[in-house]
């Protein structure tokens, strides 16, 4: 009779018993408890991302569903008593009575002309900033990285008293006159903080940069600011549509810098931040939610141009 | 002639001492070793991407160590090409003579001319988005040799490649060599490469680089197909750039 030899025996034991130790985990179908259990387990983690990333989402959509909401509500309030409510509702609703204010007129071309400003000056000091934070290791290069946060974690207000405190002090104290609580001192606000965003952008754009890229321009015969022109910003087009953007947007929400450094002196200084802020100072809630809703909208059409762009960009 | 003289390069953490490598005017070498044995180090600092410590590099009767990149006029591929995604083929295989101030028709006419010699010019309007990899090396081997560089660097050039393509490739290497006459430098850590193209190898081990006679190397498992197919034998040194002159 054939036997099977003693370790190969003793193998099969030891899986037997193996075997009997699996089969103490499986439920009344066979299946194993334990892959039961991890699917119940899939299942409750990926529910508790959908609601906790859920709740969020809604708490945008809610916000701006409420000022929408609110609009609308008003609207329907001062139409009430018109014979033609429809034609009243478009003429005559919170949102084109603010446009049609002279000072939000000019607060939003304001704000629309300092943004850019602002936003193309940002992109300008970040492109060199990131470059350099991205490619070269140099002594202090950490402190360096955590300095151009300052202007991200500091609280906006105090960001604007340094400002003000700066301008007190030669050279700058020089231009103090024309650039202290007059327009120049908006894109400066701005752009104090917008900047450190950009810089944040550009520095991640130049970093996913192949480096090796610039390396077989520099053997083709290229000064480094030759690979830099012909190679590297090129192909860093995505990430400065980005920075604008975002600088832009940034730019757009400034408030607390704003209203220490450049004031909020009307027709002069004011940008829609500003106007929410002076429209619900003397009580005028439905023209600070139309100014806000004027800013959503353009906020979200920025976007939607540098999405489109960046989409553009890649089918390129 | 590349005359690598007892250099000493720091890369990081990692470090190589007194390397030494001699590779004679119109030779294919071929520089082996392991993954992360500083292959690519001696490369870069030979093209003049790493600054050399100690020691000195020397390119025919030039002592280039402590020059550009830019002036040194060395040809590189790395490895899958790192090829310009935003520029046309065309663009990029024109670079290096338009940063040298070459007319525009004389710039073109030698793109085409390389690009015909590489079996790519059907390809010079596209960016290199959706090439194939064989194609992206082709046209980086293109770019290279744009300039006509009296040295040409590979690093590790057909590594990403499937196997046909990679013979594909050797025979292409083979063939720009017997063109050119190009003094190469080529790293692999793949035998049959060094068995197809090769008058001299080179193994890089523990920091020092020796030569390798390639008759006592073991063959390749699959028989060696690339140097059955190409027909070259590394006694043939000098062959092909005897037969370019």
């Amino acid at each position: 009779m054939n036997r099977l030899p003693a370790p190969a025996s003793a193998n099969f034991a030891e899986s037997a018993e193996s075997e009997a130790a699996v089969g103490a985990h499986r439920d009344g179908r066979g299946r194993p408890r334990t892959a039961r259990l991890i699917a119940l387990s899939d299942g409750a983690f990926f529910t508790a991302l959908a609601v906790i990333g859920g709740a969020y989402v809604l708490l945008i959509v809610a916000l701006l569903v409420a000022d929408g909401a609110y609009m609308v509500h008003q609207t329907l309030r001062t139409v009430a008593d018109s014979p033609r409510p429809w034609i009243a509702a478009l003429t005559s609703n919170p949102i084109l009575t603010a446009l049609a204010d002279r000072k939000i007129q000019y607060s939003i071309w304001l704000s629309m002309i300092s943004c850019s400003l602002s936003a193309i000056l940002s992109v300008l000091f970040a492109v060199p900033l990131g470059y350099l934070m991205a490619r070269h290791r140099f002594f202090g290069q950490r402190l360096l990285d955590a300095f151009l946060d300052i202007p991200i974690v500091l609280p906006p207000l105090v960001v604007g008293l340094s400002l003000l405190i700066l301008f007190q002090f030669p050279p700058f104290s020089w231009f103090a006159r024309s650039v202290v609580y007059q327009v120049p001192a908006v894109v400066l606000a701005q752009f104090s903080v917008a900047c450190a965003f950009a810089v944040r952008t550009m520095k991640h754009t130049f970093d996913h940069i192949d480096p090796r890229c610039e390396n077989v321009a520099l053997s083709l015969g290229c000064s480094r600011a030759q690979a830099f022109g012909w190679v590297v910003l090129p192909e860093a087009g995505r990430g400065i549509m980005t920075a604008l953007t975002l600088a832009w947007a940034r730019s757009l929400g400034e408030f607390g810098p704003l209203l220490v450094f450049a004031g909020a002196t009307r027709m002069k200084t004011e940008v829609l931040s500003t106007s929410v802020f002076l429209e619900l100072n003397v009580g005028h809630l439905e023209a600070a939610v139309a100014v806000s809703l004027i800013m959503v909208v353009s906020a979200v059409v920025v976007l939607i141009i540098a999405r489109l762009w960046g989409a553009h960009e890649v089918a390129a | 002639m590349i005359v690598v003289d007892s250099i000493s390069v720091q890369a990081g953490p990692f470090r190589l001492d007194d390397v030494s490598l001699r590779v004679p005017t119109g030779d294919y070498a071929v520089l082996m070793g392991k993954t992360g044995c500083g292959k690519t180090t001696i490369l870069e600092s030979i093209i003049g991407l790493r600054r050399v410590k100690r020691g000195r590099i020397w390119l025919g009767d030039r002592d280039v160590t402590d020059l550009r990149p830019a002036v040194r006029d060395i040809g590189y591929v790395p490895q899958d090409g790192a090829l310009f995604a935003k520029m046309t083929v065309e663009e990029q295989m024109g670079l290096a003579l338009v940063i040298r101030g070459i007319p525009s028709v004389a710039v073109r006419a030698r793109v085409r001319e390389l690009a015909e010699l590489l079996g790519i010019a059907h390809l010079l309007p596209r960016k290199p988005r959706g090439l194939s990899g064989g194609e992206r090396q082709r046209v980086a081997l293109g770019r290279a040799l744009s300039f006509r560089p009296q040295i040409l660097c590979l690093d590790e050039p057909l590594s990403a490649l499937d196997d046909d393509t990679r013979l594909q490739m050797c025979e292409l290497l083979a063939g720009v060599r017997a063109h050119t006459g190009v003094t190469t430098l080529h790293i692999t850590h793949n035998l049959s490469e060094a068995y197809a193209l090769a008058d001299c190898v080179f193994r890089l081990e523990n920091g020092r680089i020796e030569m390798v006679d390639l008759n006592g190397l073991p063959r390749g498992g699959n028989g060696d197909p690339a140097r059955v197919r190409l027909g070259r034998t590394p006694s043939r040194r000098g062959g092909l750039h005897e037969a370019a002159d």
